[in-house]
């Protein structure tokens, strides 16, 4: 039995009138039923682009250019359109950051509900409206009978995020991709949210790809990390090593950069300049024109993976290679 | 009390938002008569709070708590219901416009979204020149341009990218360049409102280094707005935690999140989520933020708070020091 999810090298273009420019560069990862993957960067650096790869909603002028995606056996990037939709919003479902978007704010929660089920399963309407009403309480949105006859503005923003949440699961997904799931909500609202995410992974068997910034959010949630800088995974790793024990230099920035690991009024680590835009990325690594151990070799040569800290980790970077060896 | 050697002094500010629309709006039957309502949001509600000199004050507290009114009715730019604002002894907030000229170039605004707060269609110079045009009449343009030089290279922008517009900037920059804005004007007191919500983190950290620095090197004082707790606990001394257009909790940073009294705080201390602290438990609120047109009776907490007896529903805590500083609003604060 393979893992339930298998990205391999994956490489996404967005194709313009100049030229492909390339978004993702040659990502892989993997994860396991119930294991819980966090994709973290800044923006720009790649992490939604692959949430969308993955399910294949990467609009024009954007395609896979390369690689593998491997979902419970199967090669998703060699679906076609009609194929994917009997996968996509049916055993993965996607969550994104703004709730008020994701919901169609002139139907009801009921109808959208529906609508979802009725896309995926032969079922009556009553019986996706029982449905409907089970997922709700699952994700503990109070009187649920009501609420499904309302419409989204009369919800608040985690209220909303919880509705979000339920037509995810409404039809037992086996994955699904949260892109910045509670960054549009406060902090109360967020714990509760990650909490809720947590525990339908545990209960509903799912695995779970989270997309954020937070640092913060991710190593409370996550088994494994991902980090992500313009297009290509830095360092991958058990969230315990990354968190504590990071190799790679950005990933070694980020966590420094983090108000709150450090003295309170001292100074913060400071990454100096900022992520490069597509157009413009560096020769060799990405990184090096920000990077303190910047050496020749990191201007010409892309840093290929290597497993480094008793193959815990794994980090793209010339730098630590060598001291290591 | 005196208000003398505080830099600014807030005594029962109240802020309310008349929502009401028009006539018609507001016309409804009831019992078959007309009556006529007026729909307020109560946005502040009697915040007393005072800032040291070249202190930082962090105001934290969630979406719709009357953070940024609070900001805003401070420096003027919305008009109180009532209360009263001292800036250094001086009663600022029935001043008239012309009065109150000198005082605004004292107290400076930064505001959360780069890319809303800075006019697309003005140069950075053009930007960076017009208050200190408008504040110094008498000034020559050569003195302007120095002036200009001089603030974009405390902020870390090249003065060579003066004539450039904002869309040529990236977020960070653009933070950069309106915090060279408000420092243009030798500003006393500013009043940051969540100026590093919007950028990644090894920028924000950018940001609130540079703040940082210009608190040593201008003397500064800054109010400092964000929901974001982590950044509150490494920039501010004190931090006054908000709830619902109230102040729940004000204590000195350490004191408050070592300690904390109220339960709203300490629900909202748990629910940080912090690097690499996995087995977190969070205090779980009851139901949801009220909404500030219909004010719960009594402290505005008491419908979500786990410890609520009967007179939290009748009587409105007062916001009173228990010891060294620690000022909190709760009839229970230390229940366990």
């Amino acid at each position: 039995m393979g893992h339930l999810l298998e990205v391999n090298d994956l490489e996404v273009k967005f194709a313009l009138r100049f030229g492909d420019l390339t978004a993702i560069n040659g990502i892989s990862f993997t994860l396991d039923k119930k294991e819980k993957l966090g994709l973290v960067g800044e923006s720009g650096a790649g992490k939604s682009v692959t949430g969308f790869a993955i399910i294949n909603l990467l609009s024009k002028p954007g395609y896979i250019s390369g690689g593998k995606i491997l979902f419970e056996g199967q090669e998703l990037n060699k679906f076609s359109d009609e194929e994917i939709r009997k996968i996509r919003g049916n055993r993965i479902s996607m969550i994104f950051q703004d709730p008020m978007m994701t919901l169609n704010p002139v139907l009801t929660i009921c109808t959208q509900m529906i609508e979802t089920v009725r896309a995926h399963q032969d079922v009556s309407k009553a019986d996706a409206i029982d449905l409907a009403i089970e997922k709700l309480r699952k994700v503990y949105i109070p009187s649920p009978e009501k609420r499904l006859y309302q419409y989204p503005h009369e919800c608040s923003g985690g209220m909303r995020q919880r509705i979000v949440i339920a037509i995810a699961m409404l039809t037992n997904p086996g994955l699904i991709i949260a892109d910045e799931p509670s960054t549009a909500l406060d902090v109360t609202i967020q714990a509760g949210i990650m909490d809720l995410l947590l525990e339908l992974c545990e209960t509903e068997d799912m695995g779970l790809i989270l997309i954020t910034h937070d640092l913060a959010v991710v190593s409370q949630v996550t088994e494994k990390i991902s980090v992500m800088y313009a297009g290509k995974i830095v360092e991958t790793g058990p969230t315990d090593n990354i968190i504590n024990n990071p190799q790679h230099p950005y990933t070694k920035g980020l966590i420094k950069a983090i108000p709150g690991s450090l003295e309170a009024g001292s100074r913060l680590n400071q990454i100096p300049g900022m992520m490069p835009t597509l157009t413009d990325i560096p020769q060799g690594c990405a990184f090096h024109p920000r990077c303190e151990f910047s050496r020749p070799i990191c201007e010409t040569e892309s840093p290929v993976p290597v497993s480094v800290n008793d193959h815990k980790q794994t980090i793209a970077c010339h730098v630590l290679e060598k001291n290591l060896s | 009390m005196s208000t003398i050697n505080r830099l600014l002094t807030i005594k029962n500010l109240v802020k309310h938002f008349d929502i009401s629309g028009g006539l018609l709006d507001q016309l409804t039957i009831e019992n078959r008569h007309i009556i006529r309502k007026r729909t307020t949001v109560k946005a502040l509600n009697d915040i007393s709070l005072s800032i040291m000199p070249r202190e930082t004050l962090g105001i934290v507290g969630e979406s719709g708590c009357g953070k940024s009114t609070l900001a805003r009715t401070v420096l003027g730019l919305y008009p109180p219901n009532s209360g009263e604002i001292y800036y250094q002894g001086k009663r600022i907030d029935t001043l008239t416009s012309q009065e109150m000229l000198p005082y605004r170039k004292k107290m400076q605004m930064i505001f959360q979204d780069p890319y809303a707060s800075l006019n697309p269609r003005m140069t950075v110079k053009r930007t960076l020149e017009e208050p200190v045009y408008f504040h110094n009449k008498s000034i020559t343009s050569q003195e302007v341009e120095e002036k200009v030089a001089d603030v974009m290279k405390q902020v870390g922008v090249d003065p060579k990218w003066s004539d450039r517009y904002p869309h040529e900037f990236s977020g960070g920059q653009r933070q950069r360049i309106s915090i060279a804005r408000a420092l243009t004007v030798n500003p006393e007191f500013v009043i940051a409102d969540e100026p590093v919500s919007a950028l990644d983190v090894s920028i924000q950290a950018q940001i609130l280094n540079l703040l940082m620095d210009a608190q040593e090197n201008h003397g500064l004082t800054y109010m400092f707005i964000t929901h974001d707790l982590a950044v509150v606990k490494h920039i501010s001394s004190r931090v006054a935690v908000m709830y619902l257009g109230m102040i729940c909790e004000l204590a000195p940073t350490r004191e408050l999140f070592e300690s904390p009294r109220h339960p709203y705080t300490r629900a909202l201390l748990s629910a940080i989520p912090e690097l690499g602290k996995r087995d977190y438990k969070h205090i779980k609120l009851k139901g949801e933020v009220p909404t500030p047109i219909y004010l719960p009776s009594g402290c505005v907490f008491h419908g979500r708070c786990l410890y609520a007896r009967d007179i939290c529903s009748q009587e409105i805590p007062p916001l009173e020091e228990s010891d060294n500083n620690h000022h909190v609003a709760c009839f229970f604060p230390e229940a366990e």
